[in-house]
């Protein structure tokens, strides 16, 4: 917290620092805050069959009357509807399983490499860094289509089994979750390998070398003392693969078939197939809010321990 | 730290304490013409020492004369490329460091950062398997020792470097091990803290006597706290004796110059009779005698403590020898001592003299520019070879 009656450092006017401050603020207040209550003021609009698709409008050449019209003709039915057809309810059931299972994964495959890419000699450490980052270079979409080259029936994966005699039949992976699984690992683990390797690269090995020295072996030490030291990066690493995942829509669209059931399909079907303008707006409400208040809660914790460490 | 009573009766017996001279002493740690190479670089090059139970034995040299990486080898972070180091008879080349009966102090501290004091303490115990009660016991006992018992749920990063210091301490003793080793322990700590400590770690190692190997550069560090000191330089060592006999016969102009200040004067002997040798010193057109022995023709260098050189501007006693003339170059006033440089008359040498001011004013003090007369006795001297 600053100190109000602290001395501002030379050279910068309180009103400087205030713009400073302002200029994030006003970029989440235009880009984030205002597009968020459009989407909060429909998710509580009826639907209708006009352009656009919902009422009430606000119509300000009423005055007062025009206001107290838009604000009665506001309800929360389309949350009801949510919780009544349980369309909605599995969907986000099944995003948060499938986000919960990929991230593992994910975390799974990235730890060890972020481990090696950490423990690499150190000149070699930028080149590895280059590699996890060279596929962000080829848009998702592409890299996503190219799955379906390797995973259907006829794939790249499967003509590679068959040719090694390993399998007889082809395996059926796309369209399956197994599919939307492998997408979701493939495409988030840089956002799991780099706060990974962030964390662990900062560790000292002295303290590994003391954990030896006091009788703990290389694989104990491991467990005793890199695991929680790379605890930070763990976390990021998990909020970064879990929160896009639970909302993702183009992998499951791609590579899951109608099998699998997506918060984001169904918010897709629900917006294009459907054109029901309130009844998506409230399924990304509520998604929302179900991502921000773990994440706000595990903040408010972290910032009590780091106060706590001053 | 406060000793024990019963423990109490240790002191003296460390007096008199110096099995290095019984040959029929068995040494607890034993470096055998221990190589290490790292690359083309010779970081020990055949080193051999006897380390005993129950001693204090510093090693002490510049950074980068392979003492930390001798330590090293006996913890077993580094294997040595050649030669053998034994514990208790048993040898420890390639037993790996979480099963080697030594535990380490790290200059660093190496304290767990996500563990509280007590639970930095408890690791090493943990690691054994011993019954909880038993680790719960012990961490007290270790807290206490270093007295840091109100600290014990704090994490490292809340504490002083001092307690830091502590609990690095407490936790590398918490195990008991045979042998500790202190890798530069107090570096970190300002001048006051660090003299404090020094004397604290030599009571505590009376009051568990343990065998302690302290990794040191600083000079005094090691006379204070240890028996013996092995001084080493460029790998090798150099010379292994008590402080004392480091101090008043080194061995070298090495380890003459490395400890403490000294006066060498190159010269060369004239005459050796009687245990009283003759030296020719162009270096300061002066002829010394001096205590000792040694072949005529030889070039040797007598090295000569500050202290033990006089000085006065009234002409010295007539049974006085080696008295040079000379001009007070210049004077550093310390409080207990000062020093005065003197330029030694018809030459460039300068003459390093320190007085312990013994009186609280002088009748006739010595200032900057005086002709002064500087004279030692011939036993005041060491003649070194090498």
């Amino acid at each position: 917290m600053t100190d109000a009656s602290a001395p501002t450092p030379a050279g910068t006017s309180p009103w400087g620092r205030r713009l400073v401050i302002a200029i994030p603020y006003l970029w989440l207040l235009v880009f984030f805050l205002a597009p968020f209550f459009i989407v909060l003021k429909i998710s509580f609009s009826d639907t209708v069959i006009a352009q656009p698709p919902y009422e009430p409008l606000l119509d300000l050449a009423q005055g007062w009357q025009g206001i107290k019209d838009w604000w009665t003709g506001l309800d929360a039915e389309n949350y009801g509807i949510l919780f009544e057809d349980e369309l909605y309810v599995a969907s986000y059931l099944s995003s948060l399983r499938i986000a919960t299972i990929s991230t593992l994964l994910t975390l799974l495959i990235a730890y060890p490499m972020a481990y090696a890419m950490a423990r690499a000699p150190k000149g070699w450490r930028p080149l590895l860094l280059m590699a996890v980052i060279l596929p962000f270079w080829t848009s998702l979409l592409i890299r996503v289509y190219a799955w379906i080259g390797i995973l259907s029936p006829e794939g790249l994966l499967n003509a590679f089994l068959l040719w090694t005699g390993i399998i007889s039949e082809p395996l059926y992976i796309m369209n399956t979750e197994t599919a939307v699984f492998i997408g979701i690992v493939y495409s988030y683990l840089p956002f799991m390998v780099l706060p990974l390797y962030a964390s662990l690269e900062k560790l000292d090995d002295t303290l590994l070398e003391a954990a030896a020295d006091l009788g703990s072996p290389p694989w104990k030490a491991f467990w005793q003392i890199t695991v929680p030291l790379s605890l930070p990066g763990v976390v990021a690493g998990c909020f970064l693969v879990f929160i896009p995942a639970v909302g993702e829509f183009v992998i499951p669209d791609l590579l899951g078939g109608s099998e699998t059931l997506m918060i984001g399909k169904t918010l897709y079907s629900e917006f294009f197939s459907n054109r029901d303008w309130p009844v998506s707006s409230a399924i990304a409400v509520l998604l929302l809010l179900v991502l921000v208040l773990p994440i706000a809660i595990y903040n408010n914790v972290q910032a009590r321990e780091v106060g706590a460490k001053k | 730290m406060a000793l024990k009573p019963a423990q109490k009766a240790l002191g003296p017996i460390r007096r008199s304490f110096a099995p290095w001279l019984d040959p029929a002493a068995v040494p607890l740690i034993r470096f055998e013409n221990v190589v290490k190479r790292f690359g083309d670089f010779t970081a020990v090059d055949d080193v051999s020492i006897d380390i005993h139970a129950r001693e204090f034995f510093a090693l002490l040299g510049p950074s980068g004369c392979g003492k930390t990486t001798l330590m090293r080898m006996l913890a077993g972070f580094e294997e040595p490329t050649s030669g053998r180091i034994t514990l208790a008879g048993q040898d420890l080349v390639g037993v790996p460091p979480y099963r080697r009966p030594v535990n380490m102090m790290f200059q660093s501290y190496a304290l767990f950062p996500h563990m509280s004091v007590e639970q930095n303490v408890a690791f090493g115990l943990k690691q054994d398997k011993l019954p909880k009660a038993e680790i719960e016991a012990r961490v007290k006992e270790m807290l206490r020792l270093v007295k840091l018992e109100p600290f014990a749920s704090r994490k490292p990063h809340q504490l002083s470097g001092g307690q830091r210091q502590r609990v690095a301490l407490a936790r590398s003793l918490a195990k008991r091990p045979k042998v500790l080793l202190l890798d530069e322990p107090l570096g970190a700590l300002d001048k006051k803290l660090r003299e404090e400590t020094q004397f604290e770690l030599m009571d505590l190692q009376m009051e568990l006597g343990l065998t302690f190997l302290i990794v040191t550069h600083d000079q005094e560090e090691a006379m204070t706290v240890a028996d013996r000191i092995a001084v080493m330089n460029h790998g090798k060592l150099v010379q292994v004796a008590t402080p004392g006999e480091i101090y008043e016969q080194p061995s070298c102009r090495y380890v003459a110059g490395f400890i403490g200040d000294i006066n060498l004067f190159e010269a060369e002997v004239a005459a050796s009779a009687g245990g009283l040798v003759t030296l020719k010193s162009d270096e300061v057109g002066a002829t010394f005698s001096a205590a000792g022995e040694a072949s005529p023709g030889a070039s040797v260098a007598l090295a000569v403590r500050p202290e033990k050189v006089r000085i006065s501007i009234d002409p010295p006693p007539a049974d006085a020898t080696n008295v040079l003339k000379g001009e007070v170059w210049d004077i550093a006033y310390l409080g207990d001592w000062t020093v005065f440089l003197v330029k030694a008359e018809n030459s460039e040498k300068i003459v390093r003299v320190s007085r312990a001011n013994v009186m609280r004013s002088e009748t006739q003090p010595i200032a900057w520019d005086d002709k002064v007369h500087v004279w030692f006795a011939p036993d005041a001297g060491v003649l070194l070879t090498s």
